[in-house]
């Protein structure tokens, strides 16, 4: 697969207050953000940003409320503008863009899902949909068709000409994605996209969000507060506090080794046999021992195993990926990977 | 010998003073003079302008503040008139055909086709009885042709309000700094009595032109759909206006496609205000020359015509019932399509 990078963000820092630039420098001195903002009044949004975004993968970026990870989805397309920084979209230099080609940028490369669905409200759901087409001027008939393609391939058949709220709130959402896809554009950032809705309804989205990556490979940057949506989403993840990065990385790399204790307490409430897929846990070695009870996929949570396994640890997996074998899991590691915290780092044999 | 007397001959201005000429004493002066009696402290009087000029007459005297205010309009008026009277002709012209119009097509077209429109814009029948028995009665009682002025005189007027006042609640909702400059006008236009901008305007106009009164009701009422409009254009969700961004639209897009339409039902708010506010200054207009029920109330108090003063009023609140309910018919049917 090609690690092709789609979005570079570089050192991007975003300070709110009178005067920014005084602020930066500080900040690049040093300063924390309790300290700037009681000496100088001025709020640290984001300090030293630094991702890089694969193409025709899920970036999630993760944190609490007030730790910037919206504010930085906004740097992105520049509806807010950063302090200091770059942003690098397929080589060229977001931040440098006139009105002209920042305007092309949103039309065409970028779209987005808000949080609050911020549809229009006086527009049908298909005008909705078709909105980014009808934005960039082309045909009226087209741009209907495309958002009608769009919308049955969300789910969302009958209610063409109804108004944004006469649906419910997941339903509303589908319309939001639809009109992101319309757009037809390469990127997507999604801004919480699925935290307004209830549960149920948001695990229905995530899976309708997986279906759809399958197929499209579009570069998704996801945003979000729920540690289990993002460990469900992420191929890359990006977890924020008080406006600078904690860790980043792949999940199950974060889960077996969180660099921060803000990360340890994070991760220690979650479902870890239901999260951690067995190709993380597995000891890769091309032989095969003696007591082998069966096959398993490298990508196969834990849990199921421990379900196949019928709770007996004194037993060993071969760990197949695509026909070969790619290691052996120990029944034994894997109870020990169950254990949260630092502690478990011990059982772990990572192919990282 | 005047209260302040000691103030300037402290001072050592008497000589810039000039000398005090007691030629043109007034009444209280004249009898404090017989008395002889000096003013104790509890009399001290405010040194305002008149009191500090009877101690030294280079002072001016009130009357020659209001005196300079006048004879300063008085010397711009006719510039003033060279640039307002060809901007403002149209009114005229538009005053004095809707008048014509209103009074020339017979009544059996008008009431007609005025019940069409309430028709279109409320698509109420219910509405429409109450507009027509409404007219119906006011012709019944020979009130026809007066209630028909008015209407033609609001009608002008109110669209004129829209057509300016809308524009200019964008503008305001766009620039913070035009908004801070624009509402204390506003504040200003709506505090004024109405009276007040009466005078001016009398000194620039003729009284036999029609733009006179039109001028008039535009500045009493074009506030209301000017502050809602704004209002309207500010309140409109943040989120919405954040997606419009993040798909590119341009501005135009975004204000006649997002802004616009979703501050629709406050700007038909403003409306219907600017409407109830020109029916109300049209009454007052009718002291400079505007013609319509206004005349009759006015007739009713300068001759103390009780029943044609009660019979008119009553005739502009049911004016102002058909007018509020059509307006509100139609705002209710923007609302329930807007959402």
């Amino acid at each position: 697969m090609s690690e092709q990078v789609k979005i570079s963000i570089q050192h991007l820092y975003k300070i709110f207050g009178d005067n920014p630039e005084m602020a930066l420098e500080h900040v690049k001195a040093g300063m924390g953000k309790p300290e700037l903002m009681d000496e100088h009044g001025h709020v640290l949004g984001l300090q030293d940003i630094n991702v890089d975004i694969v193409s025709g993968k899920i970036t999630v970026i993760m944190g609490l409320s007030g730790s910037g990870k919206s504010t930085l989805i906004r740097h992105l397309n520049r509806l807010i503008e950063p302090t200091d920084g770059e942003v690098i979209v397929d080589g060229e230099d977001v931040l440098a863009y006139d009105e002209n080609n920042l305007r092309g940028l949103r039309r065409s490369k970028m779209s987005m899902v808000f949080q609050k669905f911020a549809l229009l409200p006086h527009r049908t759901v298909l005008e909705n949909a078709a909105t980014p087409l009808i934005v960039r001027g082309e045909d009226r008939e087209k741009a209907l068709e495309e958002g009608n393609k769009w919308l049955e391939r969300v789910g969302l058949q009958g209610s063409n000409n109804q108004h944004p709220h006469q649906l419910s709130g997941g339903m509303q959402q589908r319309v939001g994605i639809a009109r992101a896809l319309t757009s037809n554009s390469d990127i997507m950032l999604m801004d919480e996209a699925f935290s307004a809705l209830d549960p149920l309804i948001r695990t229905d989205m995530q899976d309708l969000l997986l279906e759809l990556q399958k197929e499209l490979h579009k570069t998704i940057v996801f945003i979000t507060h729920d540690l289990d949506e993002s460990l469900k989403l992420a191929d890359h993840l990006v977890i924020l506090k008080d406006g600078y990065i904690v860790q980043q990385g792949e999940p199950q790399e974060i889960l077996l080794h969180p660099n921060d204790p803000y990360i340890v307490d994070f991760i220690s409430d979650i479902n870890r046999a239901r999260v951690l897929r067995v190709r993380s846990v597995m000891d890769p070695t091309p032989s095969a021992p003696d007591n082998v009870a069966g096959e398993v996929d490298a990508d196969d949570n834990l849990e199921s195993l421990i379900a196949k396994s019928d709770g007996d640890t004194s037993i060993c997996y071969r760990v197949m990926s695509n026909g070969e074998q790619v290691g052996v899991m120990d029944m034994k590691d894997l109870v020990k990977a169950l254990v949260p915290t630092s502690a478990a780092e011990g059982g772990v044999r990572g192919n990282y | 010998m005047a209260t302040y007397d000691f103030i300037f001959d402290g001072l050592g201005l008497r000589g810039w003073c000039g000398e005090k000429t007691n030629a043109t004493m007034s009444m209280e002066d004249l009898l404090k003079a017989r008395s002889g009696e000096t003013t104790s402290l509890w009399d001290t009087p405010f040194p305002s302008l008149d009191n500090l000029h009877d101690a030294c007459p280079a002072i001016a005297q009130t009357r020659g503040l209001t005196g300079g205010l006048e004879n300063g309009f008085l010397a711009v008026k006719d510039s003033l008139k060279v640039v307002l009277d060809p901007i403002t002709q149209p009114l005229s012209w538009f005053l004095n055909g809707a008048l014509s119009m209103f009074q020339t097509v017979p009544w059996w077209i008008m009431i007609p086709a005025l019940l069409a429109v309430v028709f279109v814009a409320s698509k109420s029948w219910r509405l429409v009885a109450l507009v027509a028995s409404f007219i119906l009665f006011l012709a019944f009682i020979d009130h026809y042709e007066h209630a028909m002025q008015t209407l033609a005189i609001i009608f002008v007027c109110s669209f004129i309000c829209v057509l300016l006042g809308v524009p200019i609640g964008i503008a305001m909702s766009r620039s913070d700094g035009l908004q801070r400059g624009i509402i204390p006008i506003l504040d200003m236009l709506q505090t004024l009595p109405p009276f007040v901008y009466l005078i001016p305007l009398i000194f620039l106009f003729s009284v036999t032109e029609p733009k006179l009164y039109g001028i008039a009701i535009i500045l009493y009422a074009i506030v209301p759909v000017i502050r809602l409009t704004n209002l309207g254009i500010r309140l409109v969700d943040k989120d919405v206006i954040e997606a419009a961004d993040a798909f590119g639209m341009t501005d135009r897009q975004k204000l006649y496609g997002v802004q616009v339409p979703l501050a629709l039902p406050n700007i038909m708010a403003g409306v219907n205000q600017t409407i109830m506010m020109s029916l109300a200054m049209v009454v007052i207009a009718s002291l400079v020359s505007a013609p319509g029920l206004g005349v009759l109330v006015l007739r009713g108090i300068r001759n103390l015509e009780l029943g044609v003063g009660l019979i008119s009023g009553l005739g502009i609140v049911l004016l102002a019932i058909i007018l509020d309910r059509v307006t509100k018919a139609a705002l209710a049917r923007v609302n329930t399509s807007g959402q």
